[in-house]
């Protein structure tokens, strides 16, 4: 057990338990809270992997800004103060019994990719070699320049799409605003 | 083993290392020791001077703009004013208000201040000298920052009461909002130097950035004031508007936490615009001269922290809409075209090869020039359409007309 | 390079320590008397009116997304920025026009009044 199996363990069980929780937790701020330590723990293994860049997107994106979407839509809700009581029926046994036999079966199937069964290798190269080849990539006109463009559309098509179902509730706000 | 007197820091380091293998232990231990130790100097050290120190320089300097004499009656000068406030502070009794949520209440003072406390990781301090020297130094420091948002949002709901909420949420609003023109400008120093990484950025300053991007730079600086909440921004905690916003019913050494996580934000704020704009601990000698890097840092950091005090006695407070309106509608889109005129204007220098340091100040000043006229423009689209509505009436104020925007 | 990020992983809990020691000494220094007056809710003085939650105004959510959808563009834009040096200009116009397309989305939030603080 070298010290990288060890943290990876550690770093693990955070993000599964906290995942659980999420599950679990009885109020919605809590869930939403749990769910923070989850991603938290993604973008520790993350950095376990080698991958700096992903990890601090991972905190910028999903704990600084979808995160607080998550919390300021739970707040939306007026349910938010209430227990919500048990969050998990009497079926609760067969439920986790079948996910331990799913998880067992999707990690053979994977472990039969020898590939990913051989152990990690060390990268190709410095990871800030990496993050500039990355760059290059997504303007590149043999690579990535088109999925580049198109994530742009998308985005535009995000917003757009929340201006225009959000436009409604705006108006009637303002309509109760002006009695 | 002998000390080199070119790399003090990085002789401490191997010093340390040798001594602790020579002890017995392997390597890895070593180095996660080594970091522990750093770490805890590096705390300990921001903290205490957060804590004590910046306190005092606040009041102080705070003191003498309004023309009175400031704390001087605790030690000299008043410099243990920080020390009395803190023990005042943890003498207090500790109020948990009913119907509060106890784990969120208590983690939310100690979140915020763990999220300017790991700020420092990445600032260099000195040629050799930095916590750590993290390839994607400029995206952590906006990583951590969000940390600090999130714990808003915890204090303001769990205090149970509905004025720390809406304060919270206002807060936060507004946090998130000023976020998006601070990282659109953070590309300009990556831009320039080619990397994200703190050390990476100061090295690639020949010239200050803020010579090449004056207008970046005040977009940072203005967001960044925003982002922690100090005038002309400091509507989340106006006394006379909503008490004290998101910390209402904290009492004791919790409210102290959040204290000292906004005086050590500001502080930190210093530190990150000298690293990113100011050429860190550049400076005549200061190659051959780490110790005087060191120096050169601490005075550019308490310089620019002298700076954010200035503009927080000079302005007054803005209208939480106008904070609003300025963010969206002048802050963001000036971010936006500063990143697409710098990035082209550069590779358009390159290739005329041109010296990039006069095209990018008369890029500058070109922006500069255009946006007044630009706000030239928008100032006399209002005034016509406020010239167009009938005359007000006697009971109608004229201040309904200019209004908000 | 885990060794950078070990020392960050050893800073965050001693920031968290570092600011939960003066609480804790407060536990053991400080008075500890609740009565029911002090133990309320803070309302400027008079009763509490009414349950606490707050009219939650949509537009703190819209504000939310619009930050989300920026977020994500700004952190597209970062790999752009780091691997400039190395571009050439058709490269650079292609992040531009990236840039302008979003720039053309907050144009239109603009116009509809989605950035109004109402």
């Amino acid at each position: 057990m070298t010290a990288m199996q060890a943290i990876f363990l550690l770093l693990g069980l955070i993000t599964f338990l906290s995942a659980v929780m999420v599950v679990v937790s009885p109020q919605l701020i809590h869930a939403g809270l749990w769910l923070v330590l989850t991603l938290a723990g993604v973008a520790g293994l993350f950095v376990l992997l080698e991958a700096p860049f992903l990890a601090v997107v991972q905190v910028v994106i999903y704990i600084g800004a979808i995160a607080i979407l998550i919390i300021f839509a739970i707040m939306l809700t007026r349910r938010m103060l209430r227990e919500d009581g048990r969050q998990y029926n009497n079926l609760w046994a067969g439920a986790v019994t079948v996910s331990l036999i799913l998880f067992a079966v999707l990690t053979f199937l994977v472990l039969q990719e020898p590939s990913l069964a051989a152990g990690s290798e060390p990268l190709q190269a410095e990871t800030s070699v990496l993050l500039q080849d990355l760059g290059r990539s997504m303007v590149d006109v043999d690579r990535f320049i088109i999925p580049f463009e198109v994530a742009s559309i998308l985005l535009l098509a995000a917003l757009i799409g929340a201006i225009y179902v959000a436009r409604p509730m705006m108006a009637s706000e303002e309509g109760d605003r002006e009695e | 083993m002998e000390f080199d007197f070119n790399n003090p820091f990085g002789s401490i380091t191997r010093l340390l290392t040798d001594l602790l293998l020579g002890l017995g232990l392997d390597q890895p231990l070593v180095a996660f020791i080594l970091a522990v130790v750093g770490a805890g100097i590096l705390a300990g050290a921001t903290l205490t001077t957060a804590g004590v120190f910046n306190i005092w320089l606040e009041r102080k300097v705070g003191a003498r703009f309004q023309d009175r004499l400031g704390p001087n009656r605790v030690g000299p000068f008043g410099l243990f004013q920080g020390i009395a406030d803190a023990i005042k502070l943890v003498l207090k009794e500790d109020i948990t208000p009913l119907g509060a949520d106890k784990v969120v209440f208590n983690i939310a003072p100690l979140l915020a201040v763990m999220s300017v406390v790991g700020l420092w990781a990445v600032v260099p301090f000195a040629p050799q000298l930095i916590g750590a020297d993290l390839n994607v130094g400029v995206l952590y420091v906006v990583a951590i920052g969000g940390v600090g948002t999130l714990s808003v949002i915890m204090a303001g709901w769990s205090s149970n009461n509905k004025y720390a909420l809406l304060g919270a949420l206002r807060t936060v609003a507004m946090l998130i909002s000023f976020e998006i023109p601070m990282v659109l400008v953070l590309l300009v120093p990556t831009m320039l130097a080619g990397s994200m990484g703190m050390v990476a950025i100061v090295d690639g300053q020949d010239v200050w950035y803020l010579l090449m991007a004056p207008v970046a730079a005040l977009v940072f600086f203005i967001s960044s004031l925003a982002e922690v909440g100090r005038t002309p921004f400091d509507l989340i905690e106006a006394e006379s508007e909503i008490v004290a916003g998101y910390n209402i019913e904290y009492s004791g050494m919790k409210f102290g936490m959040f204290m000292v996580a906004e005086f050590f934000h500001s502080f930190t704020i210093g530190a990150l615009f000298t690293v990113l704009f100011l050429g860190g601990w550049r400076g005549p000698g200061s190659e051959t001269f780490p110790l005087l890097g060191l120096v050169y840092f601490i005075a550019k950091t308490f310089f620019m922290y002298f700076v954010v005090m200035w503009v927080r006695y000079t302005f007054p407070r803005v209208r939480i809409d106008q904070v609003m309106a300025l963010n969206w509608k002048f802050l963001t889109p000036l971010a936006l075209v500063i990143v697409m005129t710098t990035a082209v204007v550069d590779k358009l220098a390159l290739e005329q090869s041109l010296p990039r340091t006069p095209v990018h100040l008369a890029l500058n000043v070109a922006l500069v020039l255009l946006t007044i006229l630009a706000l030239q423009a928008y100032a006399r689209a209002l005034r016509r359409k406020v010239e167009g509505l009938p005359e007000p009436e006697a009971g109608e104020v004229a201040g309904a007309a200019i209004g908000p925007g | 390079m885990l060794d950078q990020w070990m020392f960050v992983a050893a800073l965050l809990p001693i920031g968290l320590v570092m600011a939960a020691s003066p609480i804790l000494a407060g536990l053991l220094l400080a008075p500890r008397k609740p009565n029911a007056v002090k133990l309320s809710t803070y309302e400027c003085g008079v009763e509490t009116v009414g349950e606490t939650w707050v009219q939650f105004k949509v537009q703190y959510y819209i504000y939310a997304l619009i930050f989300v959808i920026f977020d994500i563009e700004a952190v597209f834009l970062f790999p752009w920025a780091v691997a400039y040096n190395q571009l050439q200009l058709y490269m650079v116009l292609e992040g531009v026009l990236f840039i302008l397309i979003l720039g053309g989305g907050l144009l239109y939030a603009w116009r509809k009044g989605a950035l109004e603080w109402l």
